[in-house]
């Protein structure tokens, strides 16, 4: 086993460097891939005759998909776990044991 | 009754919300238990709900990154999130996915891949269910040969036991994976992660509904920490995945939320009723949503066979989907619900 470990660990550990070093590079890669000629369907709210926030809220979809997308990314996470702890509490409330498990089976 | 729908800004419809959470919770409580997105269920609930199909699959992802954080948090709690596993899977899931969908994005350049995608899936939910009812199958054998030699089976054997196989490969670097109780070439994960990763990339989905399975009969995982440790990828790879398609447009954020209200209390009652429900039954009863899935696809297939049938065989396989995940989080509820009553029982009795 030794002699194994010797003998590969050079070029197991570059192959390892390489992974990482492929996932760095992974965004780049992507957008390579990506091309350019297909056209993307651009998809616009119609903001007419909506009430005030509907409308903020539209209008931001139309102007940048990039605030868009900010906000979801900021929101899913902060409303998840904001739920998620109410759900929490009343289990907690209720007297459940939110901690910890029996580990007995496979 | 105006006031049960919503409208939704970006795409422009009107949505009955009660069933936008509803749903939620359906998916959430599943998704909780199984380990999963499972975006097998909500892309057909959501569009018999009336959304447009471009904004199904990106509203679906967004409400799994944040439930799918939840059940994350709540199995962390339990210790049954391997996060070293977790973050070694994870190189592999995502070199596998870009193989995967760059291949899908090649074979489409040739020809129409719709119909052979489909079959390939129904030949794996076919080939992980035989998996996961031999195995239960097995493990019953040797409870049987046990009882008769007046043994009883020790708590941790499993009917399949194909990952001792594999951990006898000792190809550098090793790792310890403490929470899983495994020490295993680093390779086993890459190389499971990047396969799982690969099926996800070329048949469109997430990848929860086989990473599950995978990480039980490849790698050896505990089905709990199978559980924890998938949501811990689902959660990550569903907020790049929200992201993308959000930047792409095709997130309504409004539905989201609503739905969100429901799967985050969802899911942690799933992730909760782990507590009270053995390995082996998770296994049984994600192996009753695998077939549950294959029928649906099957029947999706024969609509294409089939054109004077289609509506028919089409709405077939949406009720067999939807009708699977009611079924399912009601037996996940009453379990939770029963084992909750009994834990305060226990907990009275010694006060």
């Amino acid at each position: 086993m030794r002699s194994f470990w010797n003998t590969w660990r050079r070029p197991l550990k570059g192959i390892w460097v390489s992974i990482w070093g492929g996932l760095m590079m992974m965004p780049a890669m992507a957008m390579a891939a990506g091309g350019g000629k297909v056209e993307q369907m651009v998809i616009v709210a119609d903001t007419r005759g909506l009430p005030p926030w509907e409308a903020w809220w539209a209008n931001l979809y139309n102007e940048s998909h990039v605030y868009f997308t900010i906000v979801t990314v900021i929101l899913i996470p902060v409303i998840g776990v904001i739920f998620g702890s109410i759900a929490d509490f009343f289990m907690a409330m209720i007297g459940i044991d939110l901690k910890s498990r029996d580990l007995a089976e496979h | 009754m105006d006031w049960m729908y919503v409208f939704m800004p970006i795409a422009g419809v009107y949505i009955f919300w009660p069933g936008l959470i509803i749903l939620g919770i359906g998916v959430g409580v599943i998704g909780g238990f199984f380990g999963m997105g499972g975006a097998w269920m909500v892309t057909p609930g959501l569009n018999i709900l009336g959304f447009p199909m471009a904004f199904a699959i990106g509203t679906d992802i967004a409400h799994m990154a944040g439930k799918s954080l939840i059940s994350t948090m709540r199995h962390g709690k339990f210790g049954n999130v391997d996060y070293k596993l977790g973050l070694i899977m994870l190189v592999g899931t995502i070199v596998g996915f870009e193989v995967g969908a760059q291949m899908v994005m090649w074979l489409e350049r040739l020809g129409n891949v719709e119909k052979v995608v489909r079959w390939i899936y129904l030949v794996l939910l076919i080939l992980i269910a035989w998996m996961v009812f031999h195995d239960v199958s097995k493990r019953k054998q040797k409870e049987r040969e046990a009882a008769q030699q007046g043994k009883q089976v020790d708590a941790l054997t499993t009917g399949i036991e194909w990952h001792k196989t594999f951990h006898k490969i000792k190809i550098p670097p090793m790792v310890h994976l403490n929470v899983a109780g495994i020490y295993c070439s680093a390779w086993l994960p890459i190389t499971v992660s990047f396969l799982t990763g690969w099926l996800a990339g070329i048949l469109g989905i997430g990848g929860g509904l086989i990473r599950m399975p995978s990480l039980i009969y490849f790698i050896g995982c505990p089905t709990h920490v199978a559980v924890g440790t998938d949501l811990f990828e689902v959660a990550i790879s569903g907020l790049y995945g929200a992201a993308t398609y959000t930047y792409k447009g095709r997130t309504e954020l409004v539905a989201a939320i609503i739905m969100l209200i429901g799967a985050a209390v969802g899911a942690q009652v799933g992730s909760v009723a782990t507590k009270y429900i053995k390995g082996y039954g998770i296994r049984i009863a994600f192996g009753i949503a695998v077939i549950a899935c294959a029928v649906s696809i099957l029947l999706k297939l024969l609509a294409k066979f089939y054109p004077a049938y289609a509506a028919l065989l089409d709405n077939s396989a949406t009720v067999v989907i939807l009708g699977t995940v009611g079924l399912l989080s009601l037996y996940i509820i009453v379990a939770f619900v029963i084992g909750a009553r009994k834990e305060l029982q226990a907990k009275k009795a010694r006060a």
